[in-house]
């Protein structure tokens, strides 16, 4: 009782429920994870999403104590965990390719961390049971995991980690073992299963459909520094720099100079475009300063009849057809050489009765000037 | 998908590959050990080979088929023999228990040393096979004798007065036997040990397990099959020992070796030899089941572990 009073006194106040403060982890002469701040509320899920060798295993791993920050502090309810063994954590793990116990039925797995606390054997047989019905796997407590298909393992695992009632739960690659088709269901399953229960959970990804299905809150991760923290929406739309725009979804990057610095817009000169790029919302830049502007695929208009030179416009010739059912992306290979992708609904040409373009076509390409978002780095 | 398509094309070689082990077993255990049996069953003779022939044949036909059960009953009467048998099985027994007391360590801390310095700790475990067995023993003669260079340092410095008795008596059957042995135990171990999933230990420790108690749930039982063949690899052969308990053992070792070695060389009691190594190999074969059930076992399944 008092315990859920201070604890929500302390959410009352924001506190974060898990601090990782200026954390920082060298091998050697490598720096795997490079100064990292972040804040976690309680009953998040949130995704450290980035490309293999980034730094987000190593930061998963030093949370569950399996690895000593260099420096930096890691707080969990107001407690220093920094430097606790990972068996005195109230943190649980599932593991990439689970790490299921092969000797152990699927109870014995799940019993294992309450057997630990010397939990009574009635309450450790109720648990179990309760956790291999939340997961679905009461018929299968007998069986050994090597018995089990991936998708089984999957849920035995998540069983075991949730078994403690962990603070936090860590996921390393949730679901990086299964095929693509289980995958897409699991994700849902997954997370009203961590709802279900409401844990505070941190998962490791490099899939980023897996992170914006999943997540609440997403942190991009390069080369040891998280690049932006937020949401899928947030991090999709207003991309802080050019590697979260180029790693989440797809898009079009045009380099190039400031030319002109309006209050409130600006013109970017990019040769590869062969026009200059209008933004109707201002950046606060010196004038020449080198700046990226990113284009999504589906805010590119794509026309067949010329359209009038200006900025934001060029024109090209059609170099290749992706056809994806309900949409095609375009490949329009422009002057320069550069190549700029456009998403067009299947529906498009039919509905303004245009015959759609086909290879070797001259097109247009342009888009709307508040599209464009503009990055500095 | 080439893979399997080559594994298919190779499958009419696969029973030749299977073969060859078979005929040589067959050859050189099987049809070896129905002749000794054969012996098992006649009765001493003054003649060469020195046993009666179990057959009877004159002009073609067989006459008479003569099995001759003294040798068994004489084995099973004498309590000598029965003493002798349960000798070699303790000793055989406690060779194990110290060998996988003193492997296991050794063997843990190969596998989890780093794969470079790997190699040189295997290396060590196997090298005295580069030397004879015989001269190893020997060696250790020089070195246990009450002149021997133990007795001798020992001595030179002061520390004792007379010699230790460390030679011909249990102390040097053990030790021979052990040093002998450890490296059966510690190379089957090793490889259980090695191929064992570290991240088991990490899921140990991430649900509170301390290091004792994840060595305790996790590594010793997915060592088990390890630990089971290290021992039958020790056990086996021990019981059946000759040279160790002869060159190192005390004269009131009894070992069925010496027994064997006696009833052949010295009392040229070939029938009586056969017997005593039949009865062996019998009481052998129910380990040599186990350790094949639990090898077969392993190789089935537990393609994940």
């Amino acid at each position: 009782m008092v315990e859920t009073v201070k604890q929500a006194a302390a959410s009352a106040q924001g506190a974060p429920y898990l601090r990782i403060a200026n954390v920082v982890k060298k091998f050697g002469d490598t720096t795997a994870v490079d100064g990292v701040d972040l804040d976690i509320r309680k009953n998040e899920i949130f995704a450290l999403l980035g490309s293999s060798g980034c730094g987000k295993s190593t930061l998963l791993r030093m949370l569950a104590g399996m690895e000593r920050p260099t420096s930096g502090k890691i707080i969990l309810d107001g407690e220093d965990i920094t430097a606790l063994a990972p068996y005195d954590r109230p943190i649980n793990m599932m593991f990439q390719s689970y790490a299921l116990f092969p000797h152990m039925s699927v109870a014995d797995n799940i019993a294992f961390g309450l057997k630990q606390d010397k939990m009574p054997k009635g309450e450790i047989d109720a648990r179990v049971a309760e956790m291999l019905d939340l997961v679905q796997m009461r018929k299968y407590a007998n069986r050994k995991p090597y018995q089990l298909s991936g998708g089984q393992q999957q849920r035995v695992a998540l069983a075991r980690s949730l078994a403690k009632r962990p603070k936090l739960l860590l996921l390393d690659e949730p679901l990086g073992a299964l095929d693509k088709k289980l995958r897409q269901q699991t994700q849902l399953e997954l997370v009203n299963t961590l709802e279900q229960v409401g844990v505070t959970c941190i998962m490791v990804t490099h899939d980023q459909e897996e992170a914006m299905t999943m997540a609440t809150r997403i942190g991009i991760m390069s080369e040891g520094q998280l690049l932006q923290i937020g949401s899928p929406a947030e991090i999709y739309d207003y991309p802080n720099c050019r590697f979260t725009a180029e790693f989440i979804g797809d898009t079009n990057m045009f380099a190039g100079p400031v030319v002109v610095d309006e209050p409130d817009s600006v013109e970017i000169d990019s040769p590869e475009l062969g026009s200059r790029i209008h933004i109707d919302h201002g950046i606060t830049g010196p004038k020449g300063m080198q700046v990226w502007a990113s284009i999504r695929p589906e805010d590119v208009h794509l026309d067949v009849v010329p359209q009038p030179a200006g900025p934001n416009v060029a024109r090209g010739e059609v170099h290749d057809i992706a056809y994806l059912g309900s949409f095609s992306v375009y490949h329009v290979k422009l002057a320069s050489g550069k190549v700029v992708k456009s998403m067009v609904a299947a529906n498009h040409w039919h509905e303004n009765s245009i015959t759609p373009p086909t290879w070797g076509d001259t097109v247009y390409v342009s888009w709307r000037p508040d599209m464009p978002v503009v990055l500095t780095r | 998908m080439n893979m399997s398509r080559l594994l298919r094309k190779l499958k009419p070689g696969k029973g030749a590959v299977i073969a060859v082990p078979y005929f040589w077993l067959l050859l050189f255990f099987l049809v070896p050990f129905f002749i000794v049996l054969k012996i098992s069953f006649a009765e001493q003779d003054l003649a060469i080979p020195p046993f009666t022939s179990l057959l009877q044949v004159e002009d073609g036909v067989l006459q008479s088929l003569t099995l001759y059960f003294g040798n068994f009953h004489f084995i099973f009467t004498d309590g000598l023999y029965a003493a002798t048998y349960l000798s070699s099985l303790k000793v055989a027994f406690f060779t194990t228990v110290m060998c996988l007391l003193l492997g296991y360590p050794i063997a843990y801390a190969i596998a989890r040393a780093d794969p470079a310095r790997r190699n040189v700790l295997l290396m060590l475990v196997m090298l005295p096979f580069w030397t004879s067995f015989l001269l190893r023993v020997y060696a250790w003669m020089g070195l246990l004798n009450e002149t021997g260079l133990i007795n001798n340092f020992l001595m030179s410095i002061g520390l004792i007065s007379e010699p230790l008795h460390l030679f011909h008596n249990d102390f040097s059957l053990y030790l021979v036997m052990v040093y002998a042995y450890l490296p059966f135990m510690i190379l089957p171990l090793f490889s259980h040990l090695v191929k064992m999933d570290m991240r088991l230990l990490e899921a140990a420790a991430d649900l509170g397990a301390g290091p004792i108690k994840a060595f305790l749930t996790i590594t010793l039982p997915l060592s088990k099959n390890g630990i089971i063949a290290g021992s039958m690899m020790v056990f086996i052969p021990a019981v059946g020992e000759f040279v160790i308990p002869e060159l190192v053992g005390g004269t009131d070792t009894l070992m069925i070796g010496k027994v064997l070695w006696n009833e052949f060389f010295d009392n040229n009691n070939w029938p009586m030899a056969s017997a005593v190594a039949i009865i062996m190999v019998l009481m052998l074969i129910v380990p040599i089941a186990l350790l094949h059930r639990y090898e077969t076992r392993e190789l089935e399944g537990k393609g994940n572990a």
